[in-house]
């Protein structure tokens, strides 16, 4: 959408499914003043940016109360609508027409501030996310880089929310999410750092260039090496506790602290927390998609003619029913497993991962260096494991102060 | 224009971070003096350093910092300094502002007419990190490792110290 | 090996998934405003007042004691007594309550009322579609709201009022036996006897009250 998309617009031969955003937008600006054109171009990505990701938002708290509640034996949301298919617009009314409670004693200003740093956060990171072909707002040099710093500043915000609500609770909530997220941050982009290696890049355009292709039927994901399927698994597990979604849920902890760091938010600035919430599970899904799922590669050779939007909403559609699926099936974690689970399995694993896809660069490419390269995940694997299973003896309790 | 925007606001973020009498405000000062020299860095074409600054400061080192005062202090606010600290701390700041001005002034790079803008690309960043800076890379990388292992030690000590 | 577990759980909770549109046994939700589960029979919500006859003002059994204000746990009951006396049911000169109130956004539903009460005047309704739009006015009933035949009685908890009114029965029959005896004595023997108003049970309260 950039200056670049258009000129390989122009020369590619465009299937003009595949590029009809592309062209939409090209004629809305072509009607415009000389002067805004660029300008609209930019503010055009951005409204088709913000509301698809918002409805994918709408369509993903739906299946996912469908989904749960499939899952524990119920029938989930079925009133409003259809088999229950407007209850987000119900639940949107809903949020937008209750009443904006501020505690007294509130920070008001850190307490407003902090739900629109967390959403402004969680949109912008979708500027270097490669959603189709030639469809990225902007083609950062250091996208995967900039994916990282932004949502970084989650962090802030979240610390702004619990610390400015002046409850015990939301702080509390603050501090295990913060805890958590610069913990899980670590295995997060050392198991991206693998895929970096591999292109040589940290633009997202052209690690999703590097996957384009197949071997005979199977198309040159990262995901189909033995690294990068580790590296995707661990990313996964990292992205889960990144958007503190079930099993790594403790910010939230419903049962002991109540809802975490936004406990004190009512109203419209509890949905900008949920928004931002499920904004930053899309985005990081996608990510993992640029990185090790080909983007918006198609995953078999005759099916190129499927428009590649569609092929990322496809595969970003089947990570959010995966991130459903174990939130249905796992408890929460404890924080010391939680943590215990983080430096003491998946951090060395990111590490020797990152050796695993070293050998793979540097060896011919044969029979030799698939055995190799499992062996260099699978081992080690096992020991790690079965190191986390055998912690489950636990020493008498001794109370220093209760008896 | 861009750039008065964002060195006031990276000003107004550091007399904000010193001047304010509560802690964690001064911290989220400091976050946006942190993220408006981000933004200086990207407006001079440093893609790199810029998006670094982010992800280190405020994303590390401001988190870092709020830790600690939460860990430490009951309430976040801060007591008058006393004058004499003040003006001791006015001192070393016009001392060190005097010495850097004067060092930049004087250096050799500013005779020079500049030199067409180089186009560091993040490939030849890494490359330079990887092959030339090889060295002091793993001389810092040793260096950081080992004050982790330290704090490490340290923590250890004090939670055997408890029965 | 690590990770076993969790391919169990995901597997449980897919069949779980699959199954429950396949089986519909496996779907235990009654769909609620449409189909309903029968209710109970000692199913208890609010309290009501129970009144004989057909009109609710003179038949109410209540006569104000305030036993049950004085139990009620999270005081949700407020009673005045009346200064006059009027007949009850069976004609007996009585007092009535002037106010009975209680507020069911405090009630807890617990039946203590019904278990104080002297007079059996006091039991569990079982409705509990009771929202309103009035949080303050709409959740105070009065004695009117509160007024319920004993038929009523009879619909909600058949053994219950069946067992009641045998009681209220036979204590009625015993309290006019001795009435007549009382009148009996009183045409042999006049000039001692005791005022013949208070039935028995009442000689508990009028100390209480």
């Amino acid at each position: 959408m950039t200056a670049l998309a258009y000129n390989s617009l122009h020369h590619a031969s465009p299937q003009a499914a595949d590029q009809i955003f592309l062209i939409v937008q090209h004629w809305i600006v072509s009607h415009a003043p000389a002067g805004l054109q660029s300008l609209l171009a930019i503010l055009l990505s951005v409204v088709a940016i913000v509301g698809g990701f918002g409805l994918l938002f709408a369509i993903t708290t739906i299946l996912e109360r469908k989904g749960l509640g499939r899952i524990q034996n119920r029938y989930g949301p079925n009133r409003v609508g259809f088999f229950g298919s407007l209850q987000p617009i119900a639940d949107a009314i809903k949020s937008l027409t209750k009443e904006d409670i501020v505690p007294q004693t509130a920070d008001k200003l850190v307490h407003l501030l902090a739900p629109i740093l967390l959403v402004l956060a969680a949109f912008s990171v979708y500027a270097v996310l490669p959603v189709g072909r030639n469809m990225v707002l902007v083609n950062l040099d250091a996208g995967v880089l900039f994916f990282f710093a932004i949502g970084s500043v989650t962090e802030v915000a979240v610390f702004m929310a619990g610390w400015s609500s002046r409850n015990k609770y939301s702080l509390l909530g603050a501090m295990r999410a913060i805890a958590q997220m610069i913990s899980y941050e670590v295995p997060l982009i050392l198991s991206s750092l693998t895929v970096i290696m591999a292109t040589g890049s940290l633009s997202t355009v052209t690690i999703v260039e590097k996957q384009a292709g197949f071997s005979r039927i199977l198309p040159h994901w990262f995901l189909f090496t033995p690294w990068g399927f580790a590296g995707f698994v661990l990313f996964m597990i990292a992205a889960t506790a990144e958007s503190n979604r079930s099993p790594f849920d403790l910010p939230e902890g419903e049962s002991e602290i109540i809802a975490g760091y936004y406990i004190e938010y009512s109203g419209f600035k509890f949905a900008l927390f949920f928004l931002g919430e499920y904004l930053g599970m899309f985005a990081i899904s996608g990510l993992a998609i640029t990185l090790f799922l080909g983007g918006w590669n198609a995953p078999l050779p005759f099916l190129t003619w499927v428009p590649s939007y569609l092929w990322f909403f496809a595969k970003l559609l089947t990570l959010i029913v995966a991130f459903i699926w174990v939130r249905g099936t796992l408890p929460r974690l404890r924080m010391d497993q939680l943590m215990n689970f983080a430096w003491k399995f998946m951090l060395p694993m990111a590490l020797l991962n990152l050796i695993t896809a070293a050998v793979w660069h540097f060896m011919p490419s044969g029979p030799v260096r698939w055995l190799v390269s499992i062996v260099l995940v699978v081992v080690p694997y096992t020991l790690l494991g079965r190191n986390q299973m055998h912690k489950s003896h636990l020493e008498k309790r001794v109370y220093r102060f209760a008896e | 224009m861009l750039f008065t925007i964002f060195a006031a606001l990276t000003i107004a973020g550091a007399v904000a971070a010193i001047s304010l009498r509560n802690l964690v405000h001064s911290v989220l000062s400091l976050i946006l003096a942190f993220a408006g020299l981000a933004a200086v860095y990207l407006l001079l074409g440093a893609q790199f350093i810029g998006f670094a600054q982010i992800l280190v400061y405020v994303g590390a080192v401001a988190i870092l910092i709020v830790f600690t005062i939460l860990l430490t202090r009951n309430d976040g606010t801060f007591g008058t300094s006393s004058q004499a600290s003040w003006n001791l701390g006015a001192l070393i700041v016009i001392a060190v502002f005097g010495t850097l001005a004067w060092t930049i002034h004087s250096s050799a790079a500013l005779q020079h007419a500049l030199p067409p803008q180089p186009e560091a690309t993040m490939q030849q960043i890494g490359t330079a990190l990887m092959v030339r800076f090889a060295l002091p890379l793993e001389v810092i990388g040793l260096l950081l490792t080992a004050a982790l292992i330290g704090a490490a030690t340290i923590a250890l000590h004090e939670k055997q110290e408890r029965p | 090996m690590l990770g076993e577990g969790i391919a169990k759980g995901l597997i449980e909770t897919a069949r779980n998934f699959l199954g429950s549109y396949v089986n519909k046994d496996r779907l235990t939700t009654v769909q609620y405003p449409e189909q309903r589960l029968p209710q109970a029979e000692a199913t208890r919500d609010f309290p009501f007042l129970v009144y004989d006859g057909e009109d609710w003002q003179a038949g109410l059994r209540c006569v104000g004691c305030q036993i049950c204000e004085k139990e009620c746990p999270p005081k949700c009951i407020f009673i005045e007594k009346s200064t006059d006396k009027k007949p009850d049911a069976v004609g007996k000169p009585q007092f009535y309550p002037a106010v009975f109130n209680i507020d069911i956004s405090v009630c807890m539903s617990c039946q203590i009322c019904v278990e104080v009460c002297p007079f059996d005047a006091i039991k569990m309704d079982t409705a509990f579609e009771l929202s309103t739009v009035d949080r303050f006015g709409g959740l105070l009933w009065d004695k009117a709201r509160l007024a319920k035949p004993n038929q009523h009685y009879h619909h909600v908890h058949p053994t219950e009022a069946a067992e009641v009114d045998g009681r209220l029965a036979e204590e009625r029959a015993k309290a006019d036996a001795k009435a007549k005896a009382a009148a009996e004595a009183k045409t042999s023997a006049p000039p001692p006897a005791a005022p013949p108003a208070a039935p028995p049970a009442n000689s508990g309260v009028s100390s209480t009250s």
